[in-house]
């Protein structure tokens, strides 16, 4: 099929529009996941530290080893060298679903970070205060760390998501489907350039929105 | 009643002495001051009261038990009858007024109403009623330390820990502070123990106090014996310098209650008595708790001080030879 018989229109609703549900779609599962991870990860780095609530150094090390390594990679690379893990846990290690696993394995550590570092900026004299009235450990991290870092994670959360977005575009590489391969099919293969450039256009508008959204949920929590 | 004999800590990691040798007892319904510098141990002496640190050597009671020997568990149980508050107040900025006062409830399920109730009477107590949906960062420093206050009375504790509550506050809000700190003390029985480098603080509503140097106690027992006898632990934290005083003759400090006696009285009578003329060469009245008192330093000749020393002890005055000849 050549595409000189469509109208732009036409190429917009049938090559365009789906991959920017495929894009979103990726966006939305990677990045719910690794920040369910990257919470989890993230509470096990704080409180394991020296002076946190469950000192742990030799765990903590680990962890945070773990995390800088992964971090390490360009995620290109990272997205080839994990491909035997992608196949053991998707079956397969091409198309849009696939996908999710190198995309979460990318974000999760950076989610970790973020989650670590707004927790850390707690104040300890208030969970010093929440010890003194006999809150738990964990009612500790909810009630106290969690609840008080919201604003801090929020505009960390926004900063992963713009970073899995230029992901998923890289994941396009390898089979994945959504904007990025587009761009890369149309865009740089056979040289259309108005398909590229819409993509580059969604793309741009995309990220000002997640961070104008970031911002402002920020500002409303803060 | 809280019981603390040969109590005795090291830092963990450098082995370093924080307090030793710590012996006192705090009664019920006393309002306690622990006084020193920065760096004396008096903050971690408090936070050894309630656990929030522990101790190598030596025994705390409160009530009875051993706190060293809390599990975990039990620990967390037994601070629900302690309250604590802060320098910084340290209330979550990001929860309304209301709900910083009910977080200890919450954390501890109580029923709802109950909490209701509670936050609603105790923000009545410390004159906060309008300000239930505030945040804390819309509220002055005074006013945040009343919230945290309010936080630390919802479980009905017996004592309440003090970390220098007022150190961040001007002095016309200390002075407020002070007054609600006394209010409760007395309205509500609750002990209250401070901590606090000033001794304004302790003047005005302490009963009794330490003073610790460098994780040692240098002197302790009631307000007003500390100030009448002026050790020198009470003089290196006042920062008192002796070095305008006269060199020549005896420099004789007098210490006395002014609605016992005044100075001009005091000096008259021994003026009339032992026909000595002498200067008065330092002088200053202090405030404290509901009385004042007068601290003055005369200087008399080596020929005169003896029947000098003799009066005042005669007639039961306060009184000690601030110079280097002293004995």
């Amino acid at each position: 099929m050549t595409l000189k018989n469509f109208t732009f229109a036409q190429i917009f609703k049938m090559l365009i529009v789906p991959a920017f549900f495929a894009t979103l779609k990726m966006l939305a599962i990677a990045g719910v996941m690794s920040t369910i991870l990257g919470f989890f990860f993230g509470v096990i780095l704080v409180v394991t530290e020296k002076g946190g609530l469950y000192e742990n150094i030799v765990i903590n090390r680990i962890l945070d080893f773990i995390v800088n390594m992964i971090r390490s990679f360009p995620f290109i690379i990272l997205m080839i060298s994990i491909i035997p893990f992608t196949r053991l846990i998707a079956g397969t290690s091409i198309g849009e679903t696939a996908a999710l696993v190198p995309l979460t394995v990318a974000c999760t550590p950076f989610m970790a970070r973020i989650f670590q570092n707004s927790f850390k900026e707690v104040d300890p004299a208030l969970i010093e205060a929440a010890q003194s009235f006999g809150a738990s450990k964990w009612q500790i991290v909810f009630k106290v760390m969690l609840k008080e870092s919201v604003p801090s994670i929020i505009s960390g959360l926004c900063l992963a998501i713009i970073n899995l977005l230029g992901c998923t575009a890289m994941a396009g590489a390898i089979g994945a489907g959504g904007l990025g391969a587009v761009a890369l099919q149309y865009g740089y293969q056979s040289f259309n350039l108005k398909i590229m450039y819409s993509i580059v256009v969604i793309l741009i508008i995309l990220v000002a929105l997640i961070q104008y959204f970031g911002d402002w949920i920020y500002k409303k929590l803060k | 009643m809280i019981e603390i004999t040969n109590l005795k800590k090291v830092w963990e990691d450098s082995g370093a002495p924080v307090l030793e040798d710590i012996n006192l007892t705090i009664q019920d319904g006393e309002i306690y001051a622990l006084v020193g510098r920065s760096g004396a141990g008096k903050s971690t002496l408090l936070r050894c009261i309630n656990g929030l640190t522990s101790y190598q050597e030596g025994s705390l009671k409160v009530d009875g038990h051993e706190i060293k020997d809390y599990s975990e568990k039990e620990l967390r149980e037994f601070r629900r009858h302690v309250g604590m508050i802060f320098q910084q107040f340290s209330l979550l900025e990001r929860e309304t007024v209301y709900r910083n006062v009910a977080l200890p409830m919450t954390c501890w399920k109580y029923p709802k109403d109950e909490i209701d109730k509670k936050v609603k009477s105790l923000l009545e107590l410390v004159g906060l009623s309008d300000k239930l949906d505030a945040k804390p960062r819309n509220l002055s420093g005074g006013q945040k330390q009343r919230v945290a206050i309010a936080r630390a009375l919802t479980m009905d504790p017996k004592f309440i820990l003090c970390d220098e509550a007022t150190s961040a506050l001007d002095p016309k809000t200390t002075n407020s502070i002070l007054d609600l700190l006394k209010e409760i003390n007395q309205k509500l029985g609750i002990t209250v123990i401070v901590v606090t480098h000033q001794m304004e603080v302790v003047r005005k509503i302490c009963q009794k106090a330490c003073i610790l140097e460098n994780g040692v106690i240098k002197a302790e027992g009631s307000v007003r014996d500390i100030f009448f006898d002026q050790p020198e632990a009470l003089l290196n934290l006042l920062g008192e310098e002796d070095a305008s005083l006269p060199p020549q003759g005896h420099n004789i400090q007098v210490s006395h209650l002014l609605n016992e006696i005044s100075d001009g009285e005091l000096f008259g009578r021994m003026y009339e008595e032992l026909k000595i003329v002498f200067p008065i060469v330092n002088g200053t009245i202090q405030e404290y708790e509901d009385d004042r008192m007068g601290i003055f330093t005369i200087n008399v000749s080596d020929k005169d001080y003896p029947a000098v020393a003799d009066y005042l002890t005669k007639h039961g005055m306060r009184w000690r030879d601030l110079s280097s000849n002293a004995n």
